[in-house]
């Protein structure tokens, strides 16, 4: 009998600052006394890098994961963390903060963990144990985990749970505000739109979405195959929400556009990313959608990587 | 029983907050309407849509509720079953969905209002509790159990309003245990000659039919399973090893049923007690008319079962 090969460990270039350099700036300041003017786009521009970079990382230790998902959705879930949310004591003892984040594309869930850990969360041996069996994190993320709102991984299942949660929250007179990150696809669902209309009937003004629209269902291009799926914006204000357009990889515009909102209403900001943003030959590749880089393909990914502003 | 439902639930919000009701477009039953009246803010209706239903039940409990969703049980179960799952149960998470007409119930809508296959479906899903009470005093039992219960979700399947009591002598009711309806208080499995095992309101055919086994010298003991999931093996057991004979009766299809779960379960404990188990048939009947018509299309009466068995 054979041994098993021993998986391969990542090549981490000693040149690039390790992803958990970032972590330490947090470490010393208690997150959530951080202004909500004080979003520094440079820092946050380095911190996707970085985030980028430990998903590569993270990369290497399995056969397959959502790469180019997760990368099409990096500043969004960057900027709902690292500025808009508050962290600290919430109201049930499994909440990281008075607010609550959603993966509604579970399958996006790469970046969710890399934050997490990011905010000590999850440790580092939670991402570095990321689909095996002695670990707790599996591609899609799982309730009962610390910093996972619920378990998503079947698409269309975000919207209703987000709205029963800031239901909920209205209800109990609480200040939570509910934050949702959608991929466009699963705006196909008809679940999303029945929940999406509950949403406007109750105006749930505590109700923050992003769509993250990359373009990729998992066959074909969104644009290409249906034709009417957009425009969606419209579709949203349609069903009682305030919705606006932004550059989905520009965290400055996605941020004024949700500060600057209306109010009254559910919020909602419709991306527009770039499925597997940061590494070129990822982008727009249907391929990356589940895949693990090979050693070569790594290595090109890493060096590749730069700070995204747009 | 919908309505017995509804006093139970209306009673213990008043001093639960967190209880709270999602409908899909249902017009609330007796107290029910008069808990929306109370208490507008804790009843929620999301119109025509079981899966937004299903779906913000689980994030209401998943924020501290506690939500009952109720609807017709073809449209709280089958519609939204995969939110049933996931939502609900992958996350095992304190929501009630009550389905109301289970069986065929509804007998004059058609089979797009029967929920003949639920039993199986439910108790198929992990972390999935599955009652389905005999009469009203079962249905306000189960209701309050619900209510307070943190465990995890709940099918909770109903008939609709006015049927008899069929529970008036038997000891009290207890989650997860088949409960002795005749034969006296004593919590303690009765012999005899048969045992009738049954559950949800067509158990009153089990009362029709010990009559008709007592008019020749048999004499029945009636058993309701309320609780489907989990099922009390130890019980069943017992009751299955102190009768010569075990008759089933329930409204659902064979698939899945609780006549193949005590079959099974006496294979594997090796019980030679003959079991006959009655049934909906595996078939959709388009027959309109009284429930009992319809019960009696699919041989739910007690002169079809008394044929079967000789009597």
């Amino acid at each position: 009998m054979t041994a098993m090969p021993a998986l391969a460990q990542p090549q981490i270039d000693p040149t690039l600052a390790p992803y958990w350099a970032y972590a330490a700036d947090f470490a010393d300041a208690a997150p959530d006394e951080r202004p909500l003017d004080g979003f520094d786009a440079d820092f946050a521009a380095q911190r996707c890098k970085a985030y980028r970079q430990r998903i590569l990382d993270i990369s290497q230790q399995v056969s397959a994961l959502h790469v180019a998902p997760a990368f099409s959705c990096v500043e969004i879930v960057d900027l709902v963390y690292n500025d808009l949310m508050r962290f600290g004591p919430g109201r049930t003892a499994a909440d990281i903060g008075p607010d609550v984040f959603l993966m509604s594309k579970g399958h996006g869930c790469m970046i969710q963990y890399a934050i997490l850990e990011d905010r000590g969360v999850l440790d580092r041996e939670d991402l570095d144990a990321y689909c095996r069996p002695d670990g707790r994190l599996g591609a899609h993320p799982d309730y009962g985990t610390p910093g996972i709102a619920a378990a998503t991984g079947s698409l269309g299942h975000g919207m209703g749970l987000a709205v029963g949660m800031a239901q909920a929250e209205k209800m109990q007179q609480s200040d939570s505000r509910v934050f949702l990150v959608l991929s466009d696809g699963e705006c196909q669902e008809g679940s999303t739109w029945e929940a999406a209309m509950m949403a406007g009937n109750l105006g749930l003004e505590n109700l923050v979405a992003f769509v993250d629209c990359n373009d990729w269902s998992g066959l074909e291009r969104m644009s290409e195959a249906h034709r009417a799926f957009h425009p969606l914006r419209e579709k949203f204000a349609a069903f009682g929400w305030e919705a606006v357009d932004a550059p989905g990889h520009d965290a400055e515009a996605i941020r004024e556009k949700v500060l600057n909102r209306e109010g009254g209403k559910p919020f909602v900001v419709i991306c527009r990313t770039v499925k597997g943003r940061g590494v070129e030959f990822m982008e727009n590749a249907p391929i990356w959608h589940y895949r693990s880089p090979n050693p070569a393909e790594y290595s090109t990914a890493i060096h590749g990587l730069t700070e995204i502003r747009n | 029983m919908r309505n017995c439902f509804a006093d139970v639930f209306y009673d213990l919000a008043k001093a639960d907050p967190r209880l709270c009701v999602v409908v899909a477009d249902i017009s609330p039953a007796g107290s029910i309407a008069k808990f929306r009246n109370e208490f507008p803010d804790r009843f929620l209706n999301t119109g025509v849509a079981e899966q937004a239903m299903i779906g913000m039940a689980a994030g209401m409990a998943q924020r501290g509720l506690r939500p009952f969703a109720y609807t017709i049980a073809t449209f709280a179960l089958y519609r939204p079953f995969e939110f049933i799952r996931d939502d609900l149960a992958y996350q095992n998470l304190p929501v009630t969905v009550v389905g109301v007409g289970g069986g065929v119930t509804y007998s004059t809508l058609g089979a797009t209002h029967h929920a003949m296959e639920d039993i199986a479906i439910a108790t198929a899903v992990p972390n999935l509790s599955v009652i389905a009470p005999c009469d009203p005093a079962e249905a306000a039992a189960a209701t309050r159990w619900c209510a307070e219960q943190t465990g995890g979700p709940v099918y909770l399947r109903l008939g609709k309003a006015g049927e008899p009591s069929l529970t008036d002598t038997a000891a009290p009711w207890e989650f997860g245990k088949i409960r002795r309806l005749t034969g006296g208080l004593a919590p303690e499995v009765a012999g005899g000659d048969v045992a009738i095992f049954g559950y949800g309101p067509v158990l009153q055919l089990g009362f029709d039919l010990k009559e008709r086994l007592a008019a020749r010298g048999e004499k029945a003991t009636i058993y309701s399973c309320h609780t489907l999931k989990p099922f009390d093996e130890a019980g069943a057991i017992a009751a299955l090893r102190a009768h010569d004979r075990a008759i089933v009766i329930e409204e659902t299809t064979p698939t899945g049923s609780l006549g193949r779960m005590l079959k099974a379960l006496a294979y594997e404990h090796r019980i030679l007690t003959p079991i006959e188990a009655f049934s909906l048939k595996d078939e959709f009947i388009h027959l309109y008319g009284p429930h009992q018509d319809l019960l009696a299309a699919h041989g739910l009466t007690v002169e079809a079962m008394e044929r079967r068995l000789g009597v």
